[in-house]
């Protein structure tokens, strides 16, 4: 699904110094698989998703989605960011809308499916409410199903659930869960919290900070469907111990 | 109606209406009292019975002020909004045209008016300019600050939905700049009012502004006085104007937030 061969983003500051956000990553993510990436901030992390979804060209090395080489978007991806970045002058429906109509298909033809997604994340009765009517967790709801809606096989993920409380956070996650099983497709999830990156994830990118490189990729060996329960499985207690070595021991080995 | 609604009721209407009725009441009795001549303070019911007299005449010298003022708005918005938008988009034009603007809106326009009627002549052609030339500043500034203020996320999703930048100015951009652009206007609108009575005030045959002036000259203040609260008046309508305009095209802002 997506293949990165040794990627390199070099930014020019506005001050004109180099700075080398992500380094040397080739990784492969399979269809359907659900990979996360984790690691301090600044560890660009969030370049690397904007690279893979064509909006910022790489320094060096390639990127491939379904085969095809990224140099700009694409079709058939879904984005999510950290906040939720909605229309305030629009309704909840006309927000999860929104995606349609800036991909140029006909939004009467998406209202169903529309509500459909409403009602399966929670917002039946919601639909002709402004944002700022909603709470911080509804709004990134109304953000999913805005990138859901036009069913890509792709989503990018950029700490979706970064701006939430840690109990709506563990609620999303599982709703997401819910939403990917229901209905398969490749995500590929940005996130600083390790219990998060492992819940969700069948493989976790650990990254190194600046210039972010993987440091491992690790094989969640947890079963699915996943419960919150499994934080107390010693299994997920490896993982995340490994991951917290792979992030914690490079940044004391650094001068 | 409920208990916090009369109450809110309370202290929106009846008590600032409570205070002007005071206020006005002490005045009359202190002109009475006193002995007051008209030409220096006149008292609410000299100014009243004058504006009464006046009232057909009134007519056309505010319809000439309001025209002035409009037209000066008119063309604060349709130059405004353009040059907002070049200053967002271009760099060039940026650079090129924003210390343009800063500096126009240094010059004092009063100091401005004699030197356009000189040139524009008489008529109400001159009246607008100057009108528009006070009450453009805001409307490019806060129209800029809008187009600016989309959250660069929200352009990166439109990207990734290969939208073209023409649609995202219409569908994201341009709403998102919509509040701003109303929190200028309603800066130009009154603005304009004061630019129309300073084209008038340097020459003309017409208009408020004239009025007060050519009243002034032959002492007769309590028509300075009615003439100067037909043009609170009119600023207040046009105000009200520009906020129901806002409101019915920013029906979101007006949302009662959850918490």
């Amino acid at each position: 699904m997506i293949r990165l061969d040794g990627v390199e983003k070099t930014y020019r500051t506005r001050r004109g110094d180099l700075v080398r956000a992500v380094l040397d990553i080739t990784l492969e993510v399979g269809p359907n698989e659900f990979v996360t990436l984790v690691g301090p901030s600044g560890c660009g992390k969030s370049t690397l998703l904007k690279l893979v979804a064509g909006l910022v060209p790489t320094t060096r090395g390639s990127i491939r989605v379904r085969g095809a080489l990224v140099s700009e978007p694409f079709p058939d991806v879904g984005f999510v960011f950290q906040q939720p970045v909605l229309l305030p002058w629009r309704t909840v429906l006309d927000n999860v809308l929104f995606s349609i109509e800036m991909l140029g298909l006909e939004p009467r033809q998406y209202r169903k499916p529309a509500a459909d997604l409403l009602e399966l994340t929670g917002l039946q009765g919601f639909e002709t409410k402004y944002p700022r009517e909603l709470s911080g967790g509804m709004q990134q709801r109304v953000a999913i199903c805005r990138a859901l809606l036009p069913d890509p096989s792709l989503l990018l993920m950029d700490e979706p659930f970064g701006a939430l409380d840690a109990m709506t956070r563990e609620e999303m996650s599982l709703e997401l869960l819910r939403v990917w099983e229901e209905r398969k497709k490749t995500i590929l999830f940005v996130t600083h919290s390790i219990p998060e990156a492992i819940l969700l994830a069948d493989r976790v990118v650990v990254m190194t900070p600046r210039p972010g490189r993987i440091a491992r990729v690790i094989d969640v060996d947890l079963p699915r469907p996943r419960t919150v329960d499994m934080e107390f499985d010693p299994r997920f207690k490896t993982h995340s111990d490994d991951v917290r070595n792979l992030i914690f021991s490079r940044r004391t080995e650094r001068p | 109606m409920s208990a916090s609604a009369t109450r809110r009721a309370l202290g929106d209407v009846v008590i600032p209406a409570a205070t002007l009725v005071a206020a006005l009441v002490v005045w009359e009795a202190a002109s009475r009292a006193f002995r007051i001549p008209n030409f220096i303070m006149p008292a609410p019911s000299a100014i009243v019975g004058e504006g009464w007299e006046w009232r057909y005449r009134f007519i056309g010298h505010s319809w000439v002020t309001l025209y002035e003022t409009l037209g000066g708005f008119a063309l604060s918005i349709a130059v405004g909004v353009p040059l907002a938008v070049l200053i967002v988009y271009s760099p060039l034009m940026k650079s090129a045209l924003y210390p343009l603007i800063v500096l126009a809106q240094s010059v004092p326009k009063i100091a401005i008016a004699p030197v356009l009627l000189l040139i524009l002549g008489y008529g109400e052609m001159p009246k607008v300019i100057v009108a528009f030339l006070v009450a453009f500043f805001p409307v490019v500034v806060d129209t800029a600050t809008g187009l600016a203020a989309t959250p660069p996320e929200l352009l990166d999703l439109s990207r990734s939905y290969r939208a073209s930048p023409f649609k995202t100015f219409l569908k994201v951009r341009l709403p998102m700049a919509l509040p701003f652009f109303f929190a200028g206007a309603k800066v130009a609108i009154t603005l304009s009012v004061i630019g129309a009575v300073v084209g008038e005030f340097v020459g003309s045959d017409k208009g408020l502004g004239y009025v007060i002036l050519s009243a002034t000259s032959y002492w007769k203040t309590e028509l300075a006085f009615s003439a100067m609260i037909l043009l609170s008046v009119m600023a207040i309508l046009l105000f009200g104007a520009v906020s129901l305009a806002e409101r019915v095209l920013c029906p979101w802002l007006t949302a009662d937030a959850e918490d």
